[in-house]
């Protein structure tokens, strides 16, 4: 199948304006004839079902949680960028894009990035009017910052919870539709399936969390919003209940899958203290504005260190390896993530690493406490640093803290078309959970910025085209296929629910997790990731004869819930190591070994990978084929990237 | 497991809304004072799965304090001994070897309980279906510094929006009222421009959901600010007041 | 329902109701309370019946002493009425409720508080007001020189079957000026010269006091009345004046009376 983007002609900064010109429209009085599925109401979720509904159609709307406003958007800090250029500081779409393409290492779709940066705009003011409250100047105009290493200060921010609030105004916006009976809401309700017929997506199968029913459900199309992948990791930054089966099952009925591999791993996070760790806390980059990276430089001090025999501020200057600065003269500790992550994780495996697991560097603030004073630090990152207590018990104003990187966000995910349309027709895909615009890493602030995008702004758009095309043929349950796939998931549960074995699921996501992050994380090679094939696929087999799944269908069951849940990370992450097999250059967030600069640093290879991996699911144990979609850069040049 | 804390939990198990439920007592040994509360919980489900007994249930998602899903009353007080977190902020350093940990859910008659720990706050979401909004459709508003806002209300309006809607308020009261939740939600918007066209519509529309979903009355106990997590303010609740007042003595717009 | 019976059957405008009523009664205490300073005065209860008997007969005071009854009532129905929607919102109690970690015992329990001084004001009724108007109480009769006020002749008008009339003149044969009255302040002295009834009110008013400390600032609160600049005063009022004071200077009449005896 030759994977068609869509992608319109014409100038890039005119693509989208002509070509929403040209999409079809569906009539005003026809559109309350069509129902659309929407799955996840985070960022992406809720702004779509809200938007679609204002419309004028039918949504329905399903996320696991209790509420919506619950949804792991909620945790992004930092902020939402937008090319306002209010700061008149030289920004503009343009440029917005032009980071964002950089950003991602040239591994992103042009026409959907300048999308992305037209539409930023419009999000800020869609957020503004719904009473999301901003960060304000004292002459009442909106505040900017820079954010992870712009240039610019483009970056819209509500103290350090700016996910929170835009996740509110969209969840008040979705509100409002449940309230004029324009949306249909299911909480704590879990997609475990979709329905095709005829060859397009048309309905889903959930459990409800709570009683356990198993219900169908039809509509014209359907949206997955249901974000990131992160917990194929075990540990990251993502919520418990994050996961990856509503976009894993739409796979297996024929979305492509798309650079599964590439996943951003973020420096600044609280170590692992134990076995026992479930997740992990981010905390803002803006730390290391003036937080100083280091180790101790031998491994017998560090070895000392961990025992407690020695502390960090015992430790004198010489024997101190501020490796960050050491080995990036110009950008010192304000290198990209990727790079902090891969050379923390490097200091570590070294036998360098700090704090009873060996695993943390220490990021100290003892010079600017020196520098600035106890008060000016505590104005800037005063939040933080009591977060960091509460958690750590360690008073970072009087010793350095200790970071470890952690998984934070997953750039890949179902590939899709510039409508947004997967490879299935009628299954959409939004937000984090789709590939489309993070190339192969992420700029800080655009998360959101994307998420709400489609959703305001390009899925009210696109999906008219749809509809229109397939017009308002009423769509119910009573197709065989509903029965079929609600028959195949009952079966499933049954299957879980008889495996009565020695091994915990908590256990096996945890070895999975181990298996990724040793092998397919930060930094990878062909024997490391070979082995790690090899182990996914026996955990897999293992998986299925010893897990223990406990109670019943008809009952809040978070076993069973986790159960299926599991199965599909494990087989999602046999297919993050195929694809980062297949991907032998280095990229974006992630480092493969063997394609390395002379100097030890990332060494892309636009020759033979710059394109979308977008992988086809050929059934149970077979291998994926692989599809290619190529990137064509009209407007910008390659380059490599340079922190020395 | 690495630890050396041995507790004794009396925690709530109730299969399902119509059983009666009971206190069931656990053994929590070897817990590391480093874990975090759910990380303790999940270790004692860890060996219950393994000695195949149903896991205590209970909500919890984010686990860095602010998607606002865990919900436990903890020795007599929402999110535990400490203020101004949330239950998964809470650390076993908090408690001491040996300490015995009663561990119950919210109780409130307009908050269920669905398994254990987990209880329904759905009356949550439809009092803030009843008008926590401002109606404007996506696209079509004005620039977002057509509106100029001081810096003062806009700080206001964000101290109360951080409500993260968990219930500890109603869980601390001991009238089971959702005052602070709802006033919170109507002081946002009713402090910042763009909530003004709805403003007393908003308050007369949240405060009914908020009567017909059987929360108890407010009598400014304060509970409810010392336990919020994100210690929003008693003074929402009396500008809720005062928006409700003057919604229904003095505007002609009457929202039942 | 009307709009104005809606909102005020709102948890909102219930409380409001409580609210005003509960200030209005605070209000009162004052006036109530400046009263009863009379009973200080060493003039035989001249003027504590003087006082009596303007406050049972001036107009203005009479329909505000109904809207005081009316308020009594409607705080109790209320505070019934409140009381009996949040043991609804709560049908399960907690089994360890620690309450005293985020909430004042007295705010808490406004309903015992309350109940206590309900009790209270029902003996206290019955014991003065009761009387005053149906108990057939004897009269009084003080004699003043008009050249010093301040020597007084008191006799004791005892109740023969036919109650008396309240009458103030001057008679000039004898150069002084006449006050006949209810001697409302005989049976104030009676009572406090039982020990179990000074008892019984020093403790209805510290139950008052602690009433207060809750429900004066509370009652602002419940009006919407909160502002940064003036709670402070609300609150040092509530706390001085009414939960201390009040309460005290009450408490110190029965306890003054029963030792002067």
């Amino acid at each position: 199948m030759v994977l068609d983007s869509k992608t319109p002609q014409g100038p890039l900064a005119e693509k989208w304006n002509k070509y929403k010109f040209d999409l079809k429209l569906v009539n005003p009085s026809n559109k309350r004839k069509f129902t659309v599925i929407v799955v996840g109401t985070g960022l992406a979720g809720a702004s779509a079902a809200a938007s679609l509904a204002e419309l004028g159609y039918n949504v329905k709307a399903f996320c696991y949680q209790d509420s919506p406003r619950r949804a792991h958007s909620i945790a992004a800090q930092g902020g939402i960028n937008a090319a306002k250029n209010y700061q008149n500081d030289g920004d503009s779409v343009y440029r917005l894009f032009y980071d964002t393409i950089k950003g991602g290492d040239y591994r992103s779709r042009e026409s959907n990035v300048h999308r992305l940066a037209e539409e930023s705009v419009n999000i800020i003011d869609q957020c503004v009017a719904q009473g999301v409250p901003f960060a304000r100047e004292y002459g009442g105009l909106l505040d900017n910052r820079s954010f992870g290493g712009a240039q610019v200060s483009r970056t819209f921010y509500a103290r350090g919870q700016t996910g929170q609030q835009l996740l509110l105004g969209a969840y008040s916006a979705l509100n409002r539709q449940i309230n004029l009976d324009k949306v249909e809401m299911y909480n704590r309700h879990e997609m475990l399936d979709l329905v095709m017929v005829d060859g397009k997506a048309q309905g889903i199968v959930t459990r409800d969390l709570i009683s356990g029913e198993i219900e169908s459900f039809a509509g014209h199309a359907v949206l997955l919003c249901t974000g990131g992948y992160g917990n194929v990791f075990y540990l990251s930054t993502n919520a418990m209940g994050c996961n990856a089966t509503a976009i894993w099952r739409a796979h297996k009925k024929g979305a492509f899958f798309a650079n599964p591999c590439y996943t951003q791993i973020h420096p600044t996070c609280i170590p692992v203290t134990g076995d026992y760790q479930s997740k992990l806390t981010l905390m803002s980059e803006s730390l290391r504005n003036d937080g100083r990276v280091w180790v101790p430089k031998t491994k017998e001090l560090a070895e000392q260190v961990r025992k407690g025999q020695v502390k960090p501020g015992d430790i004198k200057e010489d024997d101190r390896d501020y490796f960050l600065e050491r080995k990036y003269p110009s950008f010192g500790n304000l290198v990209p993530r990727d790079v902090a992550s891969r050379n923390a994780k490097e200091a570590c495996d070294d036998g360098k690493g700090v704090g009873t697991t060996g695993k943390a560097v220490y990021l100290d603030f003892a010079d600017a406490i020196h520098r600035l004073g106890k008060d000016a630090v505590q104005a800037k990152y005063g939040n933080l640093f009591d977060m960091y207590y509460q958690i750590t018990d360690e008073n970072p104003y009087e010793m350095p803290m200790r970071i470890y990187p952690a998984v934070h966000y997953t750039m890949g995910g179902l590939w899709v078309d510039y409508n947004l349309m997967t490879t299935v027709p009628g299954l959409y895909a939004l937000g984090e959970c789709n590939f489309s615009d993070h190339g192969a890493n992420r700029l800080g602030a655009s998360a959101l910025m994307q998420g709400l995008a489609d959703g305001y702004f390009v899925i009210p758009y696109t999906l008219g085209d749809y509809l229109a095309g397939i017009g308002p043929k009423p769509v119910d349950t009573s197709h065989p296929a509903f029965a079929q796939t609600k028959k195949d998931i009952t079966d499933r549960i049954n299957k879980f629910l008889a495996m009565k074995g020695t091994k915990t699921l908590d256990e096996y996501h945890r070895d999975l997790g181990l298996i990724m992050w040793e092998y397919c994380g930060m930094a990878r090679n062909e024997a490391g990731l070979l082995k790690a094939k090899g182990l996914i696929q026996a955990l897999k087999v293992d998986f299925w004869k010893n897990a223990i799944v406990l109670g019943e269908n008809e009952e809040m069951n978070m076993s069973l819930e986790k159960a299926g849940r599991v199965a599909d990370f494990i087989e999602l992450g046999e297919l993050m190591v195929d694809d980062a097999l297949n991907r032998k250059e280095s990229c974006g967030g992630h480092f493969r070994e063997e394609s390395q600069t002379e100097e030890g640093e990332a060494k892309r290879d636009d020759e033979n990978f710059a394109y979308v991996a977008a992988w086809k699911f050929k059934g149970e144990n077979t291998p994926s084929e692989l599809h290619k979609e190529d990137l064509i850069f009209e407007n910008v040049k390659l380059t490599q990237r340079s922190y020395k | 497991m690495s630890g050396n804390m041995n507790l004794t939990l009396k925690v709530w198990r109730q299969k399902n809304a119509a059983d009666k439920g009971q206190f069931v007592t656990y053994k929590a040994a070897d817990i590391s004072p480093e874990m975090s509360f759910l990380e303790m919980l999940d270790v004692v489900n860890e060996r219950l799965v393994k000695g195949t007994q149903d896991p205590i249930h209970f909500d919890h998602d984010c686990r860095e304090g602010i998607c606002g899903a865990c919900s436990l009353y903890i020795n007599g007080r929402p999110h535990g001994p400490k203020q101004a977190i949330t239950t998964c902020q809470l650390h076993m350093r908090s408690f001491h070897d040996g300490e015995i940990i009663t561990i119950e859910p919210w109780r409130a008659t307009a908050f269920p309980v669905i398994k254990d720990l987990a209880v329904d706050r759905s009356a949550f979401e439809r009092i803030q279906q009843a008008g926590g909004f401002i109606s404007v459709n996506t696209g079509g508003v004005p620039d977002a510094n057509e509106i100029p806002i001081s810096k003062v209300i806009s700080d206001e309006a964000f101290n109360s929006a951080t409500c993260i809607s968990c219930g500890a308020c109603v869980a601390a009261c001991k009238n089971a009222s959702a005052s602070l939740f709802v006033s919170a939600k109507i002081s946002q918007l009713a402090l910042l421009p763009q909530g003004q066209p709805e403003r007393y519509r908003r308050a007369q529309a949240m405060v009914a959901q908020m009567d017909k979903e059987g929360f108890g009355n407010c009598t400014n106990t304060g509970a409810c600010e010392i336990e919020c997590p994100k210690e929003i303010s008693l003074t929402n609740i009396n500008r809720m007041r005062r928006d409700f007042y003057n919604a229904k003595f003095f505007k002609e717009e009457e929202i039942n | 329902m009307g709009s104005l019976s809606k909102a005020f059957s709102s948890t909102l405008g219930r409380k409001l109701i409580m609210g005003l009523t509960g200030l209005f009664l605070s209000l009162f205490l004052v006036i109530h309370l400046v009263g009863n300073l009379q009973l200080f005065k060493d003039d035989g209860g001249k003027a504590f019946n003087e006082y009596s008997y303007f406050m049972t007969h001036f107009l203005p005071i009479k329909i505000v002493s109904y809207v005081l009854y009316i308020s009594i009532i409607l705080h109790a129905v209320y505070a019934l009425i409140i009381t009996a929607r949040n043991k609804k919102a709560r049908t399960v109690q907690y089994a360890q409720y620690n309450g005293a970690a985020n909430s004042s015992w007295n705010s808490r329990n406004m309903g015992i508080l309350g109940t206590i001084i309900l009790l209270f004001l029902v003996i206290h009724m019955k014991s003065f007001w009761a009387e005053y108007h149906w108990g057939g109480l004897p009269y009084v009769q003080y004699e003043m020189k008009l050249d010093n006020p301040n020597v007084v002749k008191i006799t004791q008008l005892p109740f023969n079957g036919k109650e008396l009339v309240h009458a103030e003149y001057v008679d000039v044969q004898n150069q002084t000026e006449v006050v006949v009255a209810k001697d409302l302040y005989l049976i104030v002295k009676d009572s406090f010269s039982e020990a179990w009834y000074v008892i019984l009110y020093v403790l209805s008013m510290i139950a008052l006091g602690f009433h207060l400390y809750h429900g004066f600032q509370s009652g602002f609160q419940t009006l919407g009345f909160d502002h940064v600049k003036y709670k402070p005063i609300i609150d040092f009022v509530g706390l001085w004046v009414f939960s201390i004071i009040i309460p005290a200077v009450f408490a110190a009449m029965p306890i003054y009376m029963y030792f002067a005896q």
